[in-house]
Order: structure tokens, then C-alpha cells, then sequence
């Protein structure tokens, strides 16, 4: 097991402006402005945090998964990411990470994909695109509303899933524990989209779906 | 065999094109010369929002790259196309197609104007012009797979692309088990080191095949593919 680096933020709970429980099996969808930090805490360990964000001013233009490992030639998220969108643009710079690493490639859990990665008698479990597509659903009033077409390939936050030289994707024993947390500061106005994983088919999570808390802090004030 | 087939033709480089691969057909794309790179959308034509996913695709079969007897999974648990032939032995999934600013950065800037259409394309929009023929947009992007090169990935998850993967004659045949919208754009690999924009023609020929049977190695190549056939298979009884 390669080293993992650890660094932690200075950022204090009791200054946030927004500080939340998301229990397992829930949807999110909150706007995060230019410069706020926002942290997403593992409370109880090896949680999936599946999440993807959007430009808010264009959410054509999203976070891109491809064009973010490959502009740091790395396949792992953790402290320097730059989520990249599929414009080429910066949405969000990671700036703290007690994790270590964070999965690029697993994607999301849907009824369907459950129905061939464990049995077809499956398909009535809850899943991440459900989560998913019931939160773009309740935004549908509004202008910048999002479609399945706006669902491109997440992050996972908390998950290890390595690839080996000779191309086999593994899901590795888990590097979260409780109280880790990421956290990453908007580059630009942006609207966060996250599932906390209901899935109960794989290890990862040790088949213990668990809650998460999302906390955001205000810029710093000039001066 | 050659006057058997429905559709016999070359993708000089910088090329885009697409195509409507009905269920009983199969594609295959031959590198003319070494150091081919295609990259490739996959979605279904009769329903498009359903189109190739990544993460699915990888997780199901538990790879980070695609060779024959793999199935390329929809974001609906249904195979798209799985590979019944592949002569070169790794196909990308990794890193995506270029785009005008990569391109622009790695090669120089080109214009119309100045080099006609010798001008440098690049995958991204090449496909938005593409799907753009069929209603779709950028919203509709899925992730590409690139045809004839490899990336690995090292044991700290760093992206290593690897040079010589195709050599000339190198093919792949994808065999449509729906009806899929093929979208092909003969664009360098991003991670391809060459400075010389110069994309190989490629060999696109399309026949017709029979449907996968009982002991189809792509079908019988994991558990899941049997599952996700399965899926696939109900939509043409």
C-alpha cells in the first residue's frame, strides 16, 4: 500500500455557515459560492460519497472525471486536485484531505447496474442514481434545471478502488475511518449534487451504509 | 468477404463520422499504420439517452481497459457492443479524447483559413458535431474509449501511457448487441507524446453477424455478462 498523505484544515465547525447530517441513503443539492470551503466528514468510516458538481452559471459544463485525473496524471483525488469540468475549466481546488485518496472510476450505483453486478432479483434496492435523479427532479422548477443527460461519472469520495498494472480495477480495503473528511474550496460559483451511497452489496462500506455531515465555511473577510 | 460487406471505408486522420450499428452487424476498424488512436462514443439509437458508462462497464467486468470478450455496458445494465475480435489487446478508458485547447497547446494553432482541411481537429468537437446531427449535445458526452492505445496505471495511480500498442494491421471488431449510435473521431490520443499531429488513416468495415449464442466467450467471459445479455437480449424477443 503505497504512503498516503494527510493534511488537515484549520477551518473550525462552530464558524460555518452551513453545517448538516446527511443520513445514508439521502440526496443533496446545494450551491457552493466562489471561495467558500466546503468539507464532506466521513462520521462513521469507509462511507461512499458519490457527488458530482456543476458550474452553476453553465451546468453543461461539469465536473469531468476524465479530464481531472488526466490533467494530473493521476487517477486518485486528494489535497492539489483540481476538479476540472468538461470545459477545461477549475470548479474546485481539494485543500484538505485526513483520507488520503479518492475514487475517480466506481461511479454510481444504479438499480440497473445492481441487477448485473449482483443478481437481477436486485433491482428493487434503493441506489446512488435514484438518489441522484430524485434530487434534479425536485430542482425541475427551476431555470438551471439538470436531466439523466447531466449525470456523467462521479467521484467517490472516502472509496479506494485502485487499478493494478495489468489493468484489473480493484476495490481495496477501505483508507477512511470515522472523522476523516475532505475539503476543497469553490474556484467558481458551483452546485453540488451527492448521493450518500445506499448500497448494500459490496464491502467497501462494509454493507453498512452510514451518515455523513457537509459543512461550509464563508470566504475569509477582505482585509 | 469484401463484397459482403455493408460498409468498406477509410478514416483518414483528423476524421470524424458515425453510424447507426444495427443489432446483427459488427464493426470493425483497422490501423493502417502504427500509432492509431480512434475515439469513440457509443450510445442507444432508438433511445439515446441510454448511452456507454464508464464506471459500469469497468466495475461489471472489474477492468480498466477493454479487450475481446468484454461487453461495453449502458448506464441501463444492457450491453451496447461487446468485442469479438482484437488483435492489438488494449483499448483505453481511461483519459478521454482531446479537445481545441489541448490540441492547440501540443500542436500549434491551425485555422481553415490557413490550412484548409489539413486544419487540427480534435475529439471533442468532432463528436459535438456529430451528435449535434442527431439532436445531441454536450450534455449527451459520454466518456470515449480510445481504440489502440494503452494507458496503465502504476501501483501510486499515476497515468502511464504507453507507446507501440498499435501496430499497422492492428483491428477490433465490436459487435452491436442493440442498436447502437457509433460516433468516431480519428484524433490523436491526449496523452499520445508526439509532437507531429499526424493521425493514421483507419479502416472502418461494417458486416453482418449472427447474435450472440448460448456460449458466446463475451457472454460467458464473467457472470455479470451473462446478466447484463440477459438484459439486453429482452428488448428483441
Amino acid at each position: 500500500m503505497p504512503t498516503l498523505v494527510y493534511t488537515e484544515s484549520a477551518l473550525q465547525s462552530r464558524d460555518a455557515v452551513h453545517d448538516e447530517i446527511l443520513p445514508a441513503g439521502k440526496g443533496w443539492l446545494h450551491p457552493i459560492k466562489a471561495g467558500q470551503h466546503f468539507r464532506i466528514l466521513d462520521l462513521e468510516g469507509n462511507q461512499a460519497v458519490d457527488t458530482l458538481f456543476y458550474n452553476a452559471a453553465d451546468p453543461a459544463d461539469r465536473y469531468d472525471g476524465i479530464n481531472t485525473i488526466r490533467a494530473q496524471g493521476n487517477i486518485f483525488l486528494t489535497t492539489g486536485t483540481r476538479l476540472i469540468s468538461s470545459e477545461g475549466n477549475v470548479l474546485l481546488t481539494i485543500t484538505a484531505d485526513t483520507c488520503g485518496r479518492h475514487d475517480t472510476l466506481g461511479g454510481a450505483c444504479s438499480a440497473e447496474s445492481n441487477t448485473v453486478r449482483y443478481a437481477l432479483e436486485k433491482r428493487y434496492m434503493h441506489s446512488c442514481r435514484d438518489s441522484f435523479l430524485l434530487q434534479i427532479a425536485q430542482m425541475a422548477h427551476s431555470r438551471e434545471s439538470l436531466t439523466k443527460r447531466d449525470l456523467a461519472s462521479n467521484i467517490n469520495f472516502f472509496m479506494n478502488v485502485p487499478v493494478t498494472p495489468k489493468g484489473e480495477l480493484t476495490f481495496a480495503d477501505g483508507v477512511s475511518a470515522p472523522g476523516k473528511y475532505v475539503e476543497m474550496r469553490a474556484e467558481m460559483d458551483v452546485l453540488c449534487l451527492i448521493s450518500n451511497c445506499p448500497q448494500l452489496n459490496n464491502p467497501c462500506n462494509a454493507y453498512n451504509p452510514t451518515p455523513i455531515r457537509l459543512l461550509i465555511w464563508d470566504p475569509p473577510a477582505a482585509g | 468477404m469484401a463484397e459482403d460487406l455493408i460498409l468498406n471505408e477509410t478514416l483518414r486522420g483528423g476524421a470524424m463520422w458515425s453510424w447507426t450499428l444495427k443489432r446483427g452487424t459488427a464493426l470493425r476498424l483497422t490501423a493502417t499504420e502504427a500509432g492509431a488512436n480512434v475515439s469513440a462514443l457509443f450510445l442507444n439509437a432508438d433511445a439515446p439517452l441510454e448511452r456507454y458508462n464508464m464506471p459500469d462497464t469497468l466495475k461489471a467486468q472489474f477492468i480498466a481497459f477493454l479487450t475481446k470478450g468484454n461487453a461495453l455496458y449502458s448506464d441501463m445494465g444492457r450491453v451496447l457492443c461487446s468485442i469479438i475480435d482484437d488483435t492489438c489487446g488494449w483499448h483505453d478508458t481511461l483519459c478521454g479524447a482531446t479537445d481545441a485547447r489541448l490540441t492547440e497547446a501540443k500542436y500549434g494553432a491551425t485555422t481553415y483559413q490557413q490550412q484548409r482541411n489539413e486544419m487540427y481537429r480534435n475529439g471533442r468537437d468532432n463528436f459535438l458535431v456529430e451528435l449535434g446531427k442527431y439532436g445531441l449535445g454536450r450534455r449527451d458526452l459520454p466518456v470515449p474509449v480510445n481504440f489502440f492505445s494503452k494507458v496503465i496505471v502504476d501501483d501510486d495511480g499515476n497515468l502511464r501511457y504507453q507507446t507501440g500498442n498499435a501496430r499497422a494491421g492492428a483491428a477490433v471488431e465490436l459487435r452491436a448487441e442493440m442498436n447502437v449510435l457509433v460516433v468516431l473521431s480519428n484524433t490523436p490520443h491526449p496523452m499520445d507524446p508526439s509532437a507531429k499531429y499526424a493521425p493514421p488513416p483507419v479502416r472502418i468495415q461494417i458486416q453482418h453477424v449472427a447474435a450472440a449464442t448460448a456460449d458466446d466467450p463475451c457472454r460467458r467471459s464473467r457472470p455479470e455478462n451473462v446478466r447484463g445479455f440477459i438484459n439486453t437480449e429482452i428488448l428483441f424477443r
